[in-house]
């Protein structure tokens, strides 16, 4: 109960920086505007008859899927922050485990990313996204599972990253091909079996999917946007999870003390 | 029972050439005011790292309150409270969330999200260590609008929130103006004399170490003074006699005749060797215009440790 406690403060000092924080407000609100109203818009306009299905919906789910997993990710880089500017020192002298440390990062993004998504959804019910209160229900459980997933893998990263600037290349490196393995606005139905094996390997292709499964679920277009079944790919992000996790926490743990 | 052992404690960093610590041991009473003096590179901050956990050690072993700093992490943790030589306040919150986040770290009260919603106990210590310490009202503050000063008091606010056996204040003036380190001294002194802690300091400032029970001075890692500031002078520099008189020639040509080491400056400066200061001028027999002993400081006996040590 203890260490709740504490995963709590820790959790909610991350949500309340965000709050005070006008600059990532706003971009909470300009970003998915932007990128499901404009860029949404007119790929479904321009290339939406063609592919045959609707590409407002394709983009929205994508960019959802996308903020989710990525949003934690970076969220955990914080980390590195705290660290360079001595916070950490703080948090590494007091009696809380190594473990409820990471745990209350990683849930302390996933709420920063929740909040940063509700705009998102806003939007994509506006323009008309077949957005049912059981399909928001069960994204709920989705957008859990993408941002543990997200700040698993950026737990990993973290270990890779020796300052923050560091952390914006290796992030550029290792998001920037995802965006197009994962089929963030560009369906991945047919790939060259080289890509189609780095997209396989690509945390960010089984969010996405998972995220489309549950918006597509019944629709004439299913077929046509999902790769794989739900199950499937909450299988693979469970399995992820875990590993990412576990060898994420041992290298930071070892990390922090082993200098 | 010492409440710090420190036994042959070496550190290397996975990228050092050297040691940065390098076979250390000393002692540390409770209740014990200890200064850990160095030239900067000598290992203080590495020592204090690995006494606070947040750094293990390559070699030796190192006790808190009969706590091992690497078996018993955690333990050690509830015992010791830090005031860094970095500020490690979170500039997003106010002083009274960083002080919240702390207790419920160190696992005094449950999580509330508010001040008003955290038990009346916590309120209550809170408003008088802010008293204690002259913050009041401006612990409520965002700790970006805080000066350096205060933002020093609110760290030690926060170290001491959990009741620590031992306080370590690590450079803690270190930023600070002349009259914002007196008064942060005064807190100290005055915490220490309240709930009887015993404090590890670390520090540049010589004259901060003249009030601590027993000094310890590191050079390249290493221990080259241990004790007390009197025991750590006397090894090392002598007293001095300050005498003058009408007749200088006089008393220049009965110093010579005494064969005690002096030098002329204004005045003579006479060393006290084996001898006290009543000898030296029962010798002198002259009449005196100019009588003054002259203690070294503990600056003076460090300059001479660390010269030593180049040399």
């Amino acid at each position: 109960m203890r260490e709740m406690n504490a995963v709590a403060a820790i959790a909610a000092r991350d949500l309340l920086k965000f709050i005070r924080d006008p600059g990532r407000l706003v971009a909470a609100v300009v970003f998915p505007f932007a990128m499901i109203f404009l860029l949404g818009g007119t790929l479904q306009l321009n290339l939406g008859r063609s592919v045959g299905f609707n590409f407002i919906g394709f983009t929205f789910t994508g960019f959802l899927g996308m903020t989710l997993f990525q949003s934690t990710a970076q969220g955990l880089t914080s980390l590195m922050d705290d660290r360079q500017n001595d916070f950490a020192q703080e948090l590494f002298v007091s009696p809380v485990s190594r473990y409820s440390i990471v745990f209350g990062k990683i849930l302390g993004e996933t709420m920063v990313a929740v909040a940063q998504v509700m705009p998102m959804v806003v939007f994509a019910a506006i323009l008309r996204v077949p957005l049912t209160p059981t399909t928001i229900g069960l994204l709920v459980p989705v957008a859990l599972l993408s941002c543990f997933m997200g700040g698993a893998f950026g737990l990993l990263l973290l270990n890779t990253m020796s300052d923050a600037r560091a952390s914006n290349q290796i992030f550029n490196f290792v998001f920037l091909p995802q965006y197009f393995l994962a089929g963030l606005i560009s369906p991945i139905n047919i790939l060259p079996w080289y890509l189609e094996a780095l997209s396989l390997i690509s945390p960010m292709r089984y969010v996405i999917d998972l995220t489309r499964g549950v918006v597509f679920s019944g629709s004439p277009d299913y077929s046509r946007v999902v790769l794989t079944s739900p199950a499937t790919n909450v299988a693979v992000l469970a399995l992820m999870f875990a590993v990412f996790m576990v060898t994420g926490t041992t290298l930071f743990v070892r990390r922090e003390t082993n200098r | 029972m010492p409440v710090i052992e420190v036994r042959d404690l070496v550190k290397r960093y996975r990228k050092g050439k050297v040691n940065a610590v390098d076979g250390v041991s000393f002692d540390v009473e409770p209740g014990q005011f200890f200064a850990l003096l160095g030239p900067n590179g000598a290992g203080k901050s590495t020592t204090v790292a690995i006494l606070t956990t947040t750094l293990s050690p390559t070699a030796g072993t190192v006790s808190i309150c009969g706590h091992d700093v690497v078996r018993e992490a955690a333990a050690v943790r509830r015992q010791v409270g830090i005031i860094f030589q970095n500020p490690s306040l979170d500039m997003n919150l106010t002083g009274e969330e960083n002080v919240r986040f702390h207790a419920i770290l160190y696992h005094l009260h449950p999580y509330r999200p508010l001040y008003r919603t955290m038990p009346a106990a916590y309120r209550q210590q809170l408003r008088e260590l802010a008293d204690v310490v002259g913050l009041g009202a401006e612990v409520f503050k965002p700790v970006k609008r805080l000066s350096g000063g205060m933002r020093r008091k609110l760290e030690i606010i926060r170290g001491l929130m959990h009741h620590p056996r031992v306080l370590f204040l690590d450079e803690p003036t270190s930023g600070l103006d002349t009259a914002s380190r007196r008064s942060l001294w005064q807190y100290i002194s005055e915490l220490r004399r309240r709930h009887d802690i015993t404090i590890l300091l670390t520090t540049h400032q010589l004259n901060e170490a003249e009030e601590a029970d027993e000094v310890c001075i590191l050079d390249h890692g290493r221990i080259v003074a241990l004790g007390t500031p009197h025991q750590v002078k006397a090894q090392l520099v002598r007293e001095r006699l300050l005498v003058d008189a009408e007749d200088r020639a006089a008393l220049r040509r009965r110093l010579a005749e005494l064969k005690v080491p002096f030098s002329e400056d204004g005045a003579f400066k006479v060393e006290l060797d084996e001898r006290t200061a009543y000898e030296v001028v029962r010798a002198i027999d002259l009449p005196l215009t100019l009588l003054k002993t002259e203690s070294p400081t503990l600056e003076e006996a460090y300059l001479k440790i660390l010269e030593a040590g180049d040399a």
